[in-house]
């Protein structure tokens, strides 16, 4: 009797929510999304290119000839450097311009909606914008000279070891609104009580934000250092806008690595890159999040 | 009693007192904040403005004097005239309309599915749904898929990259919104007589709005910016507004002209700055609504 009456419960409960209504959101994940990350693991072993019509096994052939010729060494290095350099930078802005603009004045609110415009900006909108800035003819370039009184023409673009970091600081000057408001929103969260108890027991500015408030933003922090992370791993249109992966080679992320030799009709290779990429976000990005995650129980 | 009005008074004197200094320091922070927008946006807003209202000849080196002569409509103008702006317009629209309706109705329905039906097999299908927002599309073999598919390089083909890439987003969001609504406003219609579509429909669609809203605004603003995937997929076949700048500022024909790539990238800008300004309140607090939680 009593195992009728669940029944008669539980079968409703089931087709209440049928499971047909899964099936278009699946096909189009299966197919547009899983089927060519699959092919992946297939083509990258493969000769796959434009130059002829069949595709044959080749081992691990693309693997060699990229670890040989150091571009597979030198794209990851350069794509984990600029990961780790957007975060970096990215939070530090986030953070400072949330701390900056935390009171709820009317000018504090017009300066965070402005700061918001280049986070709905195109990404090589803001690359090109920043190419011009940046030129040795540049602007950056004429300020730092009419400030110092000589001629400035430093090679902001140009420089084998420090453009990564000059890109890095565009990609995060992009994003860093967007950073600021996940920001501001932790910030608002924090109990204002513990601030007073804090504030009775002497604590000055720096203690409080070091001891009390900084700890207590850690899912916020966990959000930006994440999606940093991702979308400089991911990254694309900024370099492309601002150094095409130059000079030397020094910016050249999987992703611009993946398009220029797309474009060259060697889809093997590319692909080969690909599947790199996408080993070194699913190595990465889960351990990190986990991380973080952990980090925000133990505080 | 007149212990207590002292007692509740003396809080009240010292507060003043405490924040005094402070309220000293309070000029200080609006003219930092106004000086670090201007050097840090300031700048580089200028130049695009100023540019964009140059002739060829000034805007060959883009620097942030005044222009001479203020011709930024003329250049608006040119840009029009000249490039393909509005099929890059229609273009983009094209693909990222489907994309994003496509996305919102089959992600709220899977989602809506996930988050009411318990037990392993949809707690499976759920991390396998959301594993997209970690894992990066396969950018390559996606184009072999489609040519396959006989979709290379149609608006259909760039429709369902984009939805498999932002399906996860929408489950993930929805998922979560779901599981806050109370049962008990299904089990109303469904004492009615609904069937699980009416349910969704009438019931469950119209309660998604809020989030549905900060997803579609998501969504948007990645698909009418992105170039990348498009490069890959409709590049050469279909414009949109970020391949076509893409293709005038790398193009040789318009290799010196600043002024008309600044216009450019100000009219391709305006339509979701012009969103964002009008519904700034409701973005910032559904975008920051998920983050912190």
């Amino acid at each position: 009797m009593s195992t009728n009456l669940t029944l008669a419960k539980a079968r409703p409960r089931q087709q209440d929510h049928p499971l047909w209504f899964l099936v278009p959101a699946l096909v189009v994940l299966v197919v547009f999304f899983f089927v060519p990350t699959l092919f992946n693991f297939v083509y990258a072993f493969t000769d796959w290119s434009s130059f002829k019509s069949a595709i044959n096994f080749a081992g691990i052939d693309n693997f060699t000839s990229l670890f040989s010729n150091g571009t597979l060494l030198n794209s990851l290095k350069v794509t984990l450097v600029y990961a780790v350099l957007v975060a970096l930078f990215q939070n530090a802005f986030g953070l400072g311009l949330a701390l900056l603009l935390e009171r709820d004045t009317r000018v504090n609110r017009a300066v965070r909606v402005a700061f918001f415009i280049p986070v709905i900006m195109s990404a090589l909108a803001v690359g090109y914008i920043f190419q011009a800035l940046l030129k040795p003819d540049g602007a950056l370039n004429g300020i730092l000279g009419a400030l110092t009184g000589a001629d400035v023409a430093i090679p902001w673009l140009g420089d084998t070891t420090w453009t990564i970091v000059v890109v890095a600081v565009v990609h995060a000057w992009k994003w860093m609104g967007l950073s600021m408001l996940i920001y501001l929103a932790g910030l608002k969260t924090i109990n204002e009580d513990v601030l007073e108890a804090a504030r009775l027991d002497g604590a000055n500015r720096w203690t409080m934000f070091r001891a009390i408030r900084f700890p207590l933003l850690a899912p916020a922090v966990t959000f930006n250092v994440a999606t940093a992370l991702l979308g400089s791993m991911n990254g694309f249109d900024i370099v492309q806008a601002t150094t095409e992966g130059g000079p030397g080679g020094t910016t050249e992320l999987l992703n611009i690595f993946i398009f220029r030799t797309f474009g060259q009709g060697l889809f093997a290779q590319a692909t080969t890159m690909s599947l790199v990429l996408f080993l070194l976000v699913t190595i990465l990005a889960f351990p990190v999040i986990r991380f973080l995650r952990k980090r925000e129980d133990v505080l | 009693m007149s212990t207590t009005a002292t007692g509740t008074a003396a809080p009240r004197r010292t507060a003043p007192a405490r924040r005094a200094p402070r309220r000293r320091r309070l000029p200080l922070q609006p003219i930092a904040a106004i000086l670090v927008a201007a050097l840090v946006l300031g700048v580089p807003f200028w130049l695009v403005v100023a540019t964009a209202s140059k002739d060829q000849a000034e805007a060959l080196n883009p620097n942030l004097e005044a222009p001479s002569e203020w011709r930024l409509l003329d250049n608006f103008a040119a840009v029009f005239s000249d490039g393909r702006m509005m099929s890059a317009f229609f273009g983009s629209l094209l693909v990222m309309v489907p994309a994003v309706v496509g996305v919102l109705v089959l992600g709220s329905m899977a989602a809506w599915i996930l988050g009411r039906r318990g037990g392993r097999l949809s707690a499976a299908v759920y991390a396998l749904a959301i594993s997209g927002i970690v894992l990066p599309p396969a950018v390559v073999t996606i184009v072999l898929l489609l040519r396959q598919l006989g979709l290379a390089g149609t608006a259909l083909g760039m429709v369902g990259v984009y939805m498999g890439m932002y399906l996860s987003t929408v489950v993930f969001f929805v998922t979560g919104f779901v599981r806050t609504i109370p049962h008990e406003l299904e089990e109303a219609a469904r004492v009615d007589g609904a069937g699980p579509v009416r349910v969704f429909v009438r019931v469950i669609l119209p309660l998604l709005k809020p989030v549905l809203a900060t997803a579609t605004i998501l969504i948007c603003l990645y698909i009418w910016n992105d170039v990348f995937y498009a490069l890959f997929v409709i590049g050469g076949r279909i414009d949109t507004l970020p391949l076509n700048l893409y293709q005038v500022a790398s193009a040789g024909l318009y290799l010196q002209n600043w002024h008309l790539i600044f216009a450019y990238i100000i009219l391709m800008s305006l339509p979701l700055l012009i969103t964002f300004v009008v519904a700034q309140r409701r973005i910032i607090s559904g975008i920051t609504s998920g983050a912190v939680k």
